[in-house]
């Protein structure tokens, strides 16, 4: 089974705790993970604000770099989001061979983190250790177009330690929304502050999602209001173990 | 569309005042909530509601393809039945013919029930400048027309206000227009709607003419439908001499039979009901019953351009349930003013800057109010997928390049450029963790500033996770 690590371009520069957890999950499982070097980042922020054909080159490059693995793992439920919706988009619109190759052969084969530990390698215990209170938010990707549905809950259910409490209103958009954030940023806001309000209510230690751009959002606004509460990726609370634990 | 909301400011403008009124966010979040739950448990009791919703899809889609064939069929059906059929490209095309009409009776007042059609084509403003009074009907229209304000919401146009500003409207306006609120009113919902019920009863008994919406149009038999829950609609349809429906060319079904999907999908979807508590038809005029002439007037304005749109053209699936506005986590905290147009939320977002194209800056900003969450979609009846038109239409603004697109687009392709050469872009990201300790936490400028508004900017890693995998898996 020769499978890929997809870091993504948020993840690459300032998440990469989180591409490297993700590594040590799969190497802890069993699985030998490759880096393709000549991956940057699938397109979705340029294709949601409006500029499709500035994607395509993005879509051919992503067929490209994964050419030959039977797998692309991703830590981020809106980029796999991106390419399952988005990618036959593009490539129907553009009416371009490469490019619906391109779709065609990254669709099936490119799953996001927890779907394709659940799905793909049938773990739900990834021998991880974490003794914290956490909730977790099911980002809007990932709970609407993936349909990840409870895949996150039963992996972090198996994290021994782990005390999971219920988000309120979990289903509710956290407002980050991409560039959303800055082209309406007092609504944006408003979604966060309520968004922190019930994450906070919950008294959690913790609140951890599978999209780094959701919880950088998230996380910002805790960190505005000095809150103990902290935003962090799954893939970082299922690396976690008694001999290497995160801090 | 009508003038009402030209020069509107952009949504993010709009949407600012919302954001920060308390008693809005209290009112809309109350509202949203409660009717959110309700449809949700509603949809719940049907095992064929996913058969229900591809159905729904089906039947408009199938329409809205024939469409040529559909209207031709209409227009044979309707003067067969003893209407008449009159056709406006535009809202200018539409308010004349339905100020002619009126004129053509002599009365100088109509009644009317909810119609979304002659508020987007801005009748009532048409009608007062030729000097016809139109009172609106439907409770929550008649809040808002009393209120000297505009709707809101498409199913619960005073969703925006609370039972003591009713009653304080109801005090101060009714005797402005007719019969008066009674002395010592109260804000119980059961005292407010009798001194609605007497005022307006007074309007249906005086009225000659009647103008009216519809849900649908059923090719088969030309045959109107209004679904409703007061039944003020019904007395607006049969008690008037005169009926003029105003109705957009989307609404047509072609079959009796279809409305055994909308029935059951609408009612739920809206209001939550398993069946609404009125559903009136007509079909022409009949004999010492009902009214004596009717006109039905078929309204484009900007249809027919929204159906030339391949990927837009859902849009027109729309029947009004209102379900994505009561989801709509922006809808929410915005407001439904802030969409300026008679079509607020999420279909508002798509639908508006179809109709009336993307020239002005509101109807430009509309396709970027919305963080893509999907729950609209998730929600829609007739599936129209809203996250897909909306980024659609946001490449046609991006396109057009009006104020910031420029900008935005230079960003856009520099940004792009390194992402397609892993060489810079592990160079930019290098630079970023080695200044990493300069990095501020806000940030000047529109885009970054905005952000660290309410946000604080992560602390960049020592190093991308290129170099760690280079160093560590070589």
């Amino acid at each position: 089974m020769r499978v890929a690590l997809f870091a993504t371009c948020v993840n690459d520069a300032i998440y990469p705790s989180t591409a490297i957890a993700t590594v040590k999950v799969l190497e802890r499982l069993g699985v030998s993970v490759d880096f393709p070097a000549a991956q940057t980042c699938c397109g979705q922020p340029q294709f949601n604000t409006g500029y499709r054909r500035e994607t395509e080159p993005l879509v051919r490059r992503m067929g490209r770099a994964f050419e030959g693995y039977d797998y692309i793992v991703t830590p981020s439920g809106s980029c796999v989001a991106m390419v399952r919706d988005n990618y036959p988009r593009v490539a129907r619109r553009s009416g371009n061979e490469e490019l619906t190759r391109a779709a065609r052969s990254l669709v099936p084969r490119t799953y996001e983190l927890t779907e394709f530990l659940v799905d793909v390698l049938g773990v739900t215990d990834t021998g991880a250790y974490y003794p914290h209170k956490v909730t977790y938010h099911p980002s809007c990707h990932g709970l609407r177009m993936l349909a990840l549905g409870d895949r996150p809950y039963r992996l972090l259910r198996n994290v021994e330690g782990l005390e999971l409490v219920e988000l309120p209103a979990a289903d509710e958009c956290c407002g980050f929304g991409g560039t959303f954030a800055v082209k309406n940023p007092d609504v944006s806001a408003a979604m966060g502050a309520d968004k922190v309000r019930n994450a906070r209510s919950t008294a959690a230690d913790v609140l951890c999602g599978a999209d780094n751009s959701c919880l950088m959002h998230i996380g910002g606004i805790l960190r505005r209001q000095d809150a103990p509460q902290r935003a962090i990726h799954i893939a970082e609370i299922l690396a976690s173990t008694e001999e290497e634990p995160l801090v | 569309m009508s003038g009402t909301f030209i020069g509107m400011p952009t949504f993010p403008q709009a949407a600012r005042g919302a954001v920060h009124d308390v008693t809005l966010r209290a009112n809309l979040r109350h509202a949203t909530h409660t009717i959110r739950a309700k449809r949700e448990k509603a949809v719940s009791e049907l095992s064929d509601w996913a058969a229900l919703r591809e159905a729904g899809k089906r039947i408009k889609d199938h329409t809205l393809r024939h469409l040529d064939r559909y209207l031709v069929q209409v227009e044979e059906t309707v003067t067969a039945a003893g209407g008449i059929v009159h056709w406006a490209a535009d809202a200018d095309e539409a308010n004349r013919i339905v100020t002619r009409l009126v004129k053509e009776t002599g009365e100088s007042e109509v009644v009317k029930v909810k119609s979304m059609a002659t508020q987007e084509i801005g009748l009532n403003e048409a009608l007062e400048a030729e000097g016809i009074a139109a009172y609106e009907t439907d409770l929550a229209e008649l809040i808002v027309q009393l209120g000297k304000d505009r709707p809101s919401h498409i199913l619960v146009p005073a969703i925006h206000r609370n039972r003591a500003e009713i009653r304080d409207i109801f005090r101060a306006e009714m005797g402005e227009w007719g019969r008066p609120a009674p002395d010592g009113l109260t804000d119980t919902p059961a005292e407010l709607a009798e001194a609605a019920r007497l005022h307006l009863r007074e309007k249906f008994l005086r009225a000659k003419v009647g103008i009216s919406g519809a849900n649908f149009v059923v090719a088969e038999t030309g045959t109107l439908v209004v679904v409703e829950s007061e039944g003020n609609g019904r007395m607006c349809l049969t008690l008037p001499e005169t009926l003029i429906s105003v109705v957009g060319i989307e609404k047509i079904v072609p079959a009796w039979q279809d409305l055994e999907v909308f029935l059951q999908t609408l009612p739920r979807s809206s209001t939550a009901e398993r069946m609404n508590p009125y559903t009136s038809t007509w079909t022409g005029t009949t004999d010492e019953d009902g009214p004596r002439a009717f006109h039905l007037v078929l309204l484009d304005n900007g249809r027919t351009d929204t159906l030339a749109d391949e990927v837009g053209r859902q849009a027109l699936r729309c029947i009004r349930c209102s379900a994505c506005l009561n989801v709509c986590p922006v809808y929410e905290r915005a407001g439904g003013h802030a969409y300026g147009s008679v079509y607020p939320g999420p279909i508002g977002a798509i639908l508006t800057p179809q109709l009336r194209g993307t020239t002005s800056e509101i109807d430009a900003s509309l396709p970027y109010a919305s963080s893509l969450c999907g729950a609209c979609y998730e929600v829609c009846p007739v599936a129209i997928d809203i996250p897909e038109v909306l980024v659609h239409l946001r490449e046609r603004v991006a396109d057009e390049g009006g104020r910031g697109h420029r900008l935005e687009k230079a960003a856009i392709r520099a940004a792009g450029w390194v992402l397609n050469h892993p060489g810079a872009l592990a160079a930019g990201e290098r630079v970023a963790a080695k200044t990493r300790r300069f990095h501020p936490k806000k940030l000047p400028g529109p885009g970054a500033g905005q952000w660290t508004n309410s946000r604080d900017l992560p602390p960049m890693p020592a190093e991308p996770f290129r170099d760690w995998w280079r160093k560590n898996r070589p």
